[in-house]
């Protein structure tokens, strides 16, 4: 075991964790943040997406020796009060079946607005086809995040 | 509180029971609701593992309203992304002219007694729960409004409910809901001939679109799903199951796993063996610990002996072969319409082919967990279950206790289609909270969740298309063969149930004079279960293909031909041409829930005309068509194809026009068919499990792999019959039509018929 601090949503956190540990069990684990999902353990499905330092990240992949000063963002710390543009067009159209994966899907649309404010349709395929949905709402997502990148 | 009962005018047929509940429900709803107007509702209704046969299951979803105005609906079926726990309670709110927007929707625990049948499966809530729902919801409003009227002393006809109040209409006069329910709680239940339903055009909810009542805590994450669940002092689980289904653990080696940090306890768990069952682990070993990383190292340093048992020869694509060759053989008839033999020999022209279809894993984003607290002699169970009181049963039967201490809480499911019916995972929870002492919550790895799977069956398919001389259809004759579900239970069963056969094969319902469908013996070596649409993935992946090859064959277009085959719209029944008995009709009397050759044609005339049927297209794309009846909902499907000259395959447009009676939902209706259309492509284009010496090669989503965003079909178009029928289901009817639609375009660019999934134009 070895000791990290660890800045989530903006705020300072001690832990004990095994260096290898990632990030997901971290989050869920240790410091009981749920949203951050577990699906393939392997980077291959995007359920676990976080932000690190801005850029959506597979925190399945990541140890936790590997975060040092970075700065993380989970779906509890994309907004105050559940009103990003894009949770809120994803409610508009409705988006989730199951819902499981969406945690995911809306962390990587997010990082994708984030660095191209209005993303081509070939753009928004690249930077989610990591992002993986069994229920099949790939097009209500991209819907969505054309509407929220016309906010 | 007294506890009267009510019967439904209908009782010969369907009877649903509203009831006031005595003190002891009052207990079971603990803090939810000490005063106001509570009822229960006791349903009776078909239980289709019987046959149609109807039989009573009682009961308990209660509505309850409270005095501050508040609607509190029970969800008793299970939510897996279908939008069930939006669906139902919507009915109820309409009937009874509630708010909707203060609707609360509490979940039910796995309770036979209490709530009756709570499988989510088949496509069937909506089905089941439609009437019931509604009375439940016409009988408070009734109640609300005597109470209204009396207090007002005017007549109860003059008066309405809308948006929570009671409204008499003449003065204008209005009353919440909440004021009203302790005087409405005071009378009797009105008698079954006084509760009227609404018109159905009288809906203000119902047909309409509603968003899922999830919605906010899905996209904040603050949704409960299985792997979720938290207790005080909960450890963490995984297991390393047997590599071959049937091995067990010879002998085990633990000190390096119990050396790791965090690593608590190792068990081992026993296996059911041969035949696995549906409901019990496979052989094991289990690693507890602090937490799921270090379950996970700790499983990585096992070293474990097996004794791999009689499977470990194993080979699915020589199984597959072996099949294949089988349908060349006379085989068991399952159903028999003329002499298709005689028909051979009038024959003009005869169309011979072949189709081979892969297992499928469900591959679940959230892969199967469940937590389980054994204590002071009760265990109480946080499952994503599909069956809540299957778990319950096998819980209670794994740990030796009665089942009456057993409890399960249903949490939100990661996706379920079927996987989450199998209680196996939750039995595993259960199982090592016994034997550690500590609330366990069994975590499957994403590996665990491709390899261990109870998988859609691997299948063979042979079918002979006669055309005689006048150019009409005169003989089908239709070979399957795969290893049963029914194998997971019984060892024995080597046949296709007449469950699978119903679905997409012995229901072949053209006008075909000589009709003969015939299965083959198959043996499992996998654990077989049911995975979204069942055997009409490759069934109607066979028959939807050869009706295209029978169009081509009779210079017919595709939609033309069909509809020629369908022949005159009329009711038909199976029954007489079955052998083995009588077509069960997904466990519903046909004379309830008919099959219609009309409404079939009526959703293949409206996706031709969606479509734009027939239109020229450009090079590289093409249209292709397929239709069928599934789970009562009847279904026509146009895929657009388009290929590029790197052989890269994309969809950019799927058109399904389908009629499943009285829509409840218009939204989830859309988003079962966007979602199915998107499943099916995985199953036809990306997906497929094989086996070498017993043991499954893929593992994870790269060599198991499903559609991704760039390659998932980009336009799903879909067109609701608007119709007042009993409602059916949408959670599977898309699959079945959109394979073949999707394998007749290939052929269309390509001239390439696809014999074999998922599709392979290279080979």
């Amino acid at each position: 075991m070895a000791q990290y601090t660890l800045r989530i949503n903006g705020v300072e956190h001690q832990i004990d964790a095994m260096p290898d540990m990632p990030l997901l069990w971290v989050l869920r684990d240790v410091l009981d943040m749920k949203g951050t999902k577990f699906g393939c353990g392997k980077a291959l499905c995007g359920a676990c997406t976080v932000h690190f330092d801005g850029v959506a990240t597979r925190s399945c992949s990541l140890p936790v020796s590997a975060v040092q000063s970075a700065e993380i963002t989970t779906i509890e710390g994309l907004s105050e009060n559940g009103d990003h543009p894009l949770q809120k067009a994803w409610a508009e159209h409705v988006v989730p079946q199951c819902g499981y994966c969406q945690t995911g899907q809306i962390m990587s649309a997010a990082a994708l607005l984030r660095e191209n404010p209005s993303p081509s349709d070939e753009e928004i395929d690249s930077a989610m086809q990591g992002n993986l949905c069994r229920c099949g709402t790939y097009n209500r997502i991209k819907t969505a995040i054309r509407t929220a990148s016309e906010k | 509180m007294k506890s009267s009962v009510l019967k439904s005018p209908e009782k010969d047929k369907e009877t649903t029971i509203i009831y006031k509940p005595g003190r002891r429900d009052f207990l079971k709803l603990g803090s939810l609701a000490a005063t106001g107007l509570i009822l229960g509702v006791n349903f009776s209704c078909s239980d289709r593992k019987k046959g149609g046969e109807i039989t009573e299951l009682r009961s308990g979803a209660y509505l309850t309203i409270t005095s501050d105005g508040k609607v509190i609906i029970t969800a008793h079926r299970s939510e897996m992304g279908q939008g069930v726990r939006t669906s139902l309670p919507l009915i109820v709110a309409d009937e009874l002219g509630a708010d909707w927007e203060k609707a609360e929707i509490v979940q039910a625990e796995g309770d036979e007694e209490k709530y009756g049948n709570q499988n989510t499966d088949g496509s069937f809530s909506v089905r089941m729960f439609y009437k019931p729902m509604r009375e439940a919801g016409a009988t408070a409003k009734l109640l609300l409004i005597r109470a209204a009227a009396g207090k007002w002393e005017v007549d109860e006809s003059e008066c309405d409910t809308d948006n929570g109040k009671v409204i008499h209409k003449s003065s204008g006069k209005s009353a919440g809901f909440g004021e009203l329910v302790d005087l409405a709680a005071a009378l009797p239940l009105p008698k079954p001939e006084e509760i009227t339903l609404k018109d159905p055009s009288e809906f203000k909810i119902i047909g309409k679109d509603t968003p899922i009542i999830d919605l906010q805590d899905i996209v904040t994450g603050k949704a409960v799903y299985g792997i979720d669940a938290k207790v005080p002092g909960m450890k963490i689980a995984v297991i390393q199951r047997c590599p071959v289904v049937g091995g067990k653990v010879k002998s085990v080696n633990d000190k390096a796993a119990l050396a790791i940090e965090g690593v608590l306890q190792v068990h081992t768990i026993e296996g059911a063996g041969i035949p696995p069952q549906l409901h019990k682990p496979l052989s094991g070993v289990a690693v507890i610990a602090e937490n799921t990383w270090a379950a996970i190292r700790g499983r990585k340093a096992l070293e474990i002996e097996w004794d791999l048992g009689p499977n470990a020869g194993y080979d699915s694509d020589k199984q597959q072969q072996e099949l294949l060759e089988k349908t060349k053989e006379k085989g068991t008839v399952r159903r028999q319409r003329g002499d298709f033999d005689k028909t051979l020999k009038n024959a003009s022209k005869v169309i011979e082919k072949t189709y081979l279809a892969p297992f499928y894993a469900h591959g679940t984003i959230e892969p199967p967990a469940a937590l389980a607290r054994v204590k002071d002699g009760k265990c109480e169970i946080w499952a994503p279950s599909q069956h809540p009181q299957w778990a319950r049963d096998s819980v209670a039967d794994a740990l030796g206790m009665d089942v009456k201490d057993v409890s399960v809480n249903v949490t939100l499911i990661g996706g379920g289609f079927g996987r989450k019916s199998k209680p196996d995972f939750i039995v595993e929870a259960a199982l090592l909270s016994q034997k550690s002492g500590f609330p366990v919550k069994i975590q499957w790895t994403r590996e665990d969740d491709i390899q261990h799977d109870f998988y859609h069956a691997q299948s063979a398919q042979r079918i002979r298309a006669v055309i005689d001389k006048d150019n009409k259809v005169s003989g089908w004759n239709h070979h399957s063969t795969f290893p049963s579900i029914s194998s997971t239970s019984d060892a024995g069963a080597v046949q296709p149930s007449d469950g699978e056969m119903r679905l997409g094969c012995v229901d072949f319902p053209y006008d075909v004079p000589s009709v003969r469908i015939e299965t083959h013996d198959a043996k499992a070596h996998v654990r077989i279960g049911w995975l979204r649409s069942v055997s009409n993935i490759h069934h109607v992946f066979a028959a939807g293909s050869m009706l295209d090859e029978i169009a081509e064959a009779r210079q017919m277009d595709p939609v033309a031909n069909v509809l020629d085959m369908l022949g005159e719209d009329r009711s038909i029944t199976f029954n007489e041409e079955m052998p083995q008995g009588e077509y069960d009709n997904y466990g519903e009397n046909i004379k309830d829930y008919p099959w219609e050759t009309g409404r079939l044609r009526q959703v293949i005339e409206r996706v031709a005309e969606k479509s734009g049927w027939g239109r020229e297209m450009p090079e590289g794309r093409a249209l292709g068509f397929a239709a069928h009846r599934s789970f009562l909902t009847y279904v026509a499907c146009v895929v657009e194809v388009a290929i590029d000259d790197r052989n890269h395959i994309t969809i950019p447009n799927v058109y399904y026009a389908l009629d499943c009676g009285q829509a409840v939902n218009t939204d989830r209706i859309r988003s079962q068919f966007e979602g199915g259309g998107q499943f099916a492509a995985s199953l036809a284009l990306n997906s497929a499990v094989t086996v070498k010496d017993g043991q499954v090669v893929q593992d994870n989503f790269d060599t198991y792999q499903i559609v991704r965003m760039p390659q998932a079909p980009q336009k799903i178009h879909v067109d609701i019959v608007e119709s007042d029928a009993k409602p059916t289901g949408v959670g599977e009817p898309p699959e079945p039509p959109f394979i073949p639609a999707l394998c007749n375009a290939i052929y269309r660019i390509t001239g390439k018929r696809v014999h074999k999934l998922p599709v392979d134009l290279e080979a």
